[in-house]
């Protein structure tokens, strides 16, 4: 029988249950690691045990650093995440650059619990610290023209190793309808179980879209930009016929090579059922009316 | 060293199904361990059959007959991590469930052509006695050449799996047509042409 690690760090108890997930906020804040006013938990995970801190540092998909999901934490520690700068561009009235020191003041930092499906089949439940990104789109003021927004990852193979691979074309480009970067549940993470964001997880500032599979949720972005036409993503690069743009979360649509039906938890034994948009039809259904998922995969 | 060459095989074949007891032990099998055991026990497969698949052509290039007994090993240890891989599939990825198998099974065929490699690899092991050499009589050789396409289905089961960058499955794919190719009597007759005339020159220098 397979021993599942359980992580020995606090935190992670900490988080065990929705009563001691509380007890839990009030002593992080009270150390200060995230401001009393900015508590607000929001759980959007149902309620489902979180991943350990040490499985969700420990067991990451960032091609930057490897293929090898068990050596991106210990490659990553080569990234310097700081000074960096943010640049929002594009097809907006209020073009800037942003230190992550200065997004992270502006923006009240929220604490939101989400599932997190990978495209291979496995998934986990994470406690992310982040603000919306309608609230910094908002603030930039997209012009009418603009209708996608386009995200790009760090480019600095001296440090990211894995950019030295020319089976990928680097760097990192992920892409997102402006309805859908508009929504409640878009977030641009800074930090995960109350801390700042390990490298490993796309440090120091990353997008979590909850209801798309992981690789959409791209990674140490430095540019955003507001465009007109659909971006294409390096996913959508190397396999035009396997990854789409959208690429929203769907037991119904298989990737053309294995079924995408069930997932396994990270943590737990058993698989599990797939939902449709990942538990978030609720939220984000509306996005999609009239659309052919199938076709627009 | 002859004397040792069997052993060796043996001790040599065992290492990966040691070094996963002791990640076991060392709770040291990933955040997602059976997705771990499931690769680890199928490339380890892969590797072994490549291997049984080399010893012919090796044989015939270099003449060294003392090799001859690795090739039904190192089959052997390749049927038997594939047998571990299929356990685990099914009795731990899947846990049994048999509606989610079939749904894996039906809706991509990546499971379908592993199945075929292992079904192929399992009847070659269990006639791989004696006894069933003898009964089987002239049927055995053209059943055991089954053994390159069970190594094409593997390597297509393989290529199906991975994301994007099929290098690596195509790195053994290659390995294994090479040594298919060498068995080819068109090839193997110039290969041994060529050995007799580079002979019969160093015959004439001396």
């Amino acid at each position: 029988m397979v021993k599942i690690s359980s992580s020995e760090i606090t935190p992670e108890e900490v988080y065990l249950d929705r009563r001691k997930f509380m007890k839990g906020l009030g002593a992080i804040a009270a150390v200060g690691l995230i401001s009393p006013s900015s508590v607000l938990p929001k759980n959007f995970s149902g309620g489902e045990e979180l991943t350990s801190f040490k499985s969700i540092t420990h067991y990451n998909n960032f091609y930057e650093f490897s293929t090898d999901k068990e050596e991106v934490a210990e490659l990553s520690e080569a990234l310097t995440t700081s000074p960096w700068a943010v640049e929002v561009t594009g097809l907006v009235e209020k073009p800037g650059k942003f230190s992550v020191d200065d997004l992270k003041s502006r923006y009240t930092q929220e604490e939101r619990i989400y599932r997190l499906r990978c495209v291979e089949g496995w998934s986990m439940v994470i406690p992310w610290t982040g603000f919306p990104v309608a609230s910094l789109l908002k603030d930039v003021q997209p012009t009418p023209k603009a209708k996608f927004v386009k995200m790009t990852t760090l480019m600095r193979p001296s440090e990211m190793k894995g950019q030295k691979s020319w089976w990928y074309e680097w760097p990192y480009v992920e892409g997102l309808r402006l309805d859908e970067a508009m929504n409640n549940l878009t977030l641009f993470a800074t930090g995960l179980y109350g801390k700042d964001l390990p490298n490993q997880n796309g440090a120091p500032i990353r997008l979590v879209v909850p209801w798309k599979y992981g690789f959409k949720s791209i990674k140490s972005i430095v540019k955003i930009e507001l465009v007109e036409e659909m971006p294409t993503s390096l996913w959508m690069k190397a396999a035009p016929s396997e990854y789409g743009f959208y690429s929203n979360v769907n037991p119904e649509v298989p990737h053309p090579r294995w079924s995408q039906k069930t997932e396994r938890r990270i943590g737990e034994f058993r698989r599990r059922r797939t939902l449709m948009f990942n538990g978030y039809e609720e939220e984000v259904s509306s996005l999609y009316t009239g659309m052919d998922l199938k076709k627009l995969f | 060293m002859i004397r040792f060459f069997k052993p060796a095989v043996h001790i040599l074949c065992s290492v990966p199904f040691f070094l996963l007891i002791s990640d076991w032990l060392n709770d040291a099998l990933t955040a997602n361990p059976i997705q771990y055991l499931t690769l680890t026990t199928g490339k380890t497969a892969l590797i072994l059959l490549t291997l049984s698949i080399s010893v012919t052509p090796i044989m015939f290039l270099t003449g060294k007959r003392f090799l001859n007994p690795a090739r039904k090993l190192l089959g052997l240890y390749a049927a038997s991590y594939a047998t571990l891989h299929f356990s685990v599939f099914v009795g731990l990825d899947y846990f049994f469930d048999w509606e989610l198998i079939k749904d894996a099974i039906f809706e991509k065929p990546y499971v379908l052509v592993g199945f075929s490699a292992f079904t192929i690899l399992s009847l070659m092991a269990i006639t791989s006695t004696k006894g069933w050499k003898r009964r089987l009589k002239k049927k055995w050789k053209p059943l055991h050449r089954f053994v390159y396409l069970s190594a094409f289905l593997v390597t297509l089961h393989y290529i199906w799996l991975v994301k994007s960058d099929i290098r690596e499955p195509l790195v053994y794919g290659t390995i294994m047509g090479i040594f298919l190719l060498l068995r080819i009597p068109v090839i193997k007759n110039v290969i041994t042409k060529f050995k007799n005339r580079n002979n019969s020159a160093q015959t004439a220098e001396v």
